[in-house]
């Protein structure tokens, strides 16, 4: 090459813009992998809503539905059970729901519910995500001397209320989640769907 | 034979060479003790791991709906399937114990400071990927504890504030641990991390080898005097690792084999710590076990978990402080600023401190496994069982946070009133 003198700053420029191309592309070549991770289209197909029949539900018991494989509590709650939850209010950490992200609009009240009696909520502690125990009986347990009722998590002994509401000074730091459902009819309710949506 | 010897090493003039420097002329203290076993120990588990691993992949069925039946098809109709299982389940275990015991050696003969900080570092990182490892390991049954310790363990990561709910879904590809973390995790498990493990692995050898082993005196035989009976440029104090160094881990090797004999044949479930109860039911996404508890291995982190209650409306707190509980271990040569690196020639607030370290760490196990919850209803009846646990608990957790903050204010301002350290180390001719 007749050319002996280097031009380090083409030389400089040349480098760097092969390194910047090439960094976008090892960049753009990883992003399929990472996408890969996300749930499946057959995964979210199977989170469609659910409707339930609610009519066997005596009051004071639960039944455990699946939506999208999350386990959903239905308690039937009695009117002594109800009675109980404004007592507790002191010992709770959001006794009014005021973090809007733990239930819909619909179901920030004191029941955290359509219906009064009717308690609709996804049982995965907010904690870790264990289903917590429910232990209706308004009776001392070994872990609580006051119990009025509620879910009892075995992981790690967090609390709730029958209104899935967390006690204070427990790992969980937030209320128990109130899916979007609403009443199809007097015995039905849809899990997944809004009672806007629904019209 | 010597003409093929010829022929490589024509071609490869370098290999021989790198042999006898990494293995049989490595030059190691002559001093070492029964504590520097473990090293070779758990490479000899690595193996152990890996040719299991192969052989129970054979078997295997990477999928929701038949691991679990394949994992008792390989217990009870693939010929010695039960025993190549325990081999690797057992070995799981002792993977643990050794490198529990590895670490501790390090921590006690001051083996992490200068100039093996990046020995101690890259000796971390495989700490890391090894309970990465074991965690999915763990899930691969997809029994009941399976299912559960992945829901748990993979929630960690959903106390991340903002990003850490859709985290945790593309961690699962699910809206729960499913088929899709299931396929994920055995990838993972059987070769992506395997391969990470086994690089890192050299890395730590080849970084130990740069510097020369530490020994039990803390003393540095490279820059003692020099000259041996096999080499003149050699430290003194130091003999080569074949064949006496080959020779003692044989020694170790056999121990170890016996005792890891002795719970495969007749204890591998180890009493429901190394193999748990509950793993013996099909996972069941809608049924907890009563008490989920980690593997023992990762107990006394778990506890740090569950002791630390959550603040301002996260439950992030519990997480950082598992997290920090490692960290605080990988900084350990930044935060002991001592001179000295034995415990044999440390200040008195050192080896106490080290009892609280052990002691703390134990304690949180207990606390991790359940043990404190089923003693101290039978040890103090009538007591607030909850109330109690979480007091030991805290306070252990202090204690072990504890040692690292004093370990910097004992060193960083020179209160270690320090014994002189020889010259050469203790044992000599």
């Amino acid at each position: 090459m007749a050319n002996e003198v280097v031009d380090h700053g083409r030389r400089r420029f040349l480098t760097v813009t092969t390194a910047v191309v090439g960094g976008v592309g090892v960049v753009a070549a990883v992003v399929p992998f990472i996408k890969s991770w996300e749930p499946s289209a057959r995964a979210k197909a199977a989170g469609a809503p659910v409707t339930v029949d609610i009519s066997a539900i005596d009051a004071g018991q639960k039944v455990t539905f699946a939506w999208r494989s999350l386990p959903v509590f239905v308690v039937n709650r009695t009117k002594d059970q109800l009675a109980q939850l404004k007592g507790l209010e002191p010992r709770l950490l959001d006794p009014q729901s005021s973090n809007t992200e733990q239930q819909p609009k619909y179901a920030t009240n004191e029941t955290r519910s359509i219906k009064p009696e009717w308690l609709v909520v996804i049982g995965l502690c907010t904690h870790l995500g264990c289903v917590p125990d429910f232990v209706p009986d308004i009776k001392p347990e070994p872990f609580d001397a006051n119990w009025k009722g509620g879910f009892y998590c075995p992981c790690h002994k967090s609390r709730y209320d029958l209104s899935g509401r967390v006690f204070s000074g427990v790992p969980a730091p937030k209320n128990l989640p109130v899916p979007p459902y609403h009443f199809v009819d007097d015995t039905h309710i849809q899990i997944g769907v809004d009672p806007k949506e629904a019209g | 034979m010597a003409n093929l010897f010829d022929w490589v090493n024509e071609r490869a003039p370098n290999l021989a060479p790198t042999f006898r420097k990494h293995m049989t002329e490595y030059y190691a203290p002559k001093n070492f003790n029964l504590w520097y076993y473990f090293g070779s120990l758990a490479i000899l588990v690595l193996v152990n791991q890996i040719v299991t691993g192969i052989f129970l992949t054979m078997n295997y069925k990477t999928s929701a709906l038949e691991a679990f039946n394949s994992v008792e098809y390989i217990m009870r109709d693939v010929e010695w399937g039960w025993l190549i299982r325990y081999m690797h389940s057992t070995g799981a275990s002792l993977f643990f114990v050794v490198v529990f015991l590895h670490m501790f050696r390090g921590i006690m003969y001051g083996s992490f400071k200068r100039p093996r900080e990046l020995v101690w570092i890259l000796g971390m990182l495989i700490f890391l990927v090894l309970m990465a490892e074991a965690f999915m390991g763990y899930v691969l049954p997809w029994g009941n504890m399976s299912f559960w310790g992945a829901k748990v363990i993979i929630s960690l990561f959903g106390t991340i504030p903002y990003i850490g709910p859709g985290l945790v879904e593309w961690i699962m590809g699910d809206f729960l641990p499913a088929d899709a973390t299931l396929n994920r995790f055995f990838a993972l498990h059987v070769i992506a991390l395997p391969l990470v493990l086994l690089l890192l692995v050299v890395l730590h050898l080849a970084a130990l080898h740069e510097v020369g082993s530490n020994n039990p005196d803390g003393v540095d035989v490279k820059h003692g005097p020099k000259g041996n009976r096999w080499d003149a440029s050699k430290p003194l104090d130091a003999i080569p690792f074949h064949p006496y160094y080959t020779v003692k881990d044989l020694v170790g090797v056999g121990f170890f084999l016996l005792i890891a004999a002795f719970i495969i044949f007749f204890a591998p479930t180890f009493g429901g710590w190394f193999l748990e109860h509950d793993n013996f039911t099909p996972a069941n996404n809608l049924v907890t076990p009563t008490h989920i508890k980690p593997s023992w291995y990762f107990t006394p982190f778990y506890a740090i978990l569950r002791m630390i209650p959550s603040f301002f409306g996260t439950a992030i707190w519990g997480v950082i402080g598992m997290f920090g509980s490692i960290l605080m271990l990988a900084l350990l040569p930044w935060l002991d600023r001592g001179e000295v690196r034995s415990v044999r020639f440390r200040g008195m607030g050192y080896r106490i401190a080290l009892a609280v370290l052990v002691i703390s760490f134990l304690s949180l196990g207990a606390v991790g496994a359940g043990v404190t919850a089923e003693l101290i209803p039978e040890w103090f009846p009538g007591a607030d069982a909850t109330t109690l646990e979480n007091a030991f608990g805290r306070i252990m957790t202090l204690a072990y946070f504890g040692f690292f903050i004093f370990i910097w204010v004992y060193t960083h301002f020179g209160l270690e009133k320090t014994k002189p350290v020889p010259e050469r180390v203790t044992m000599h001719d």
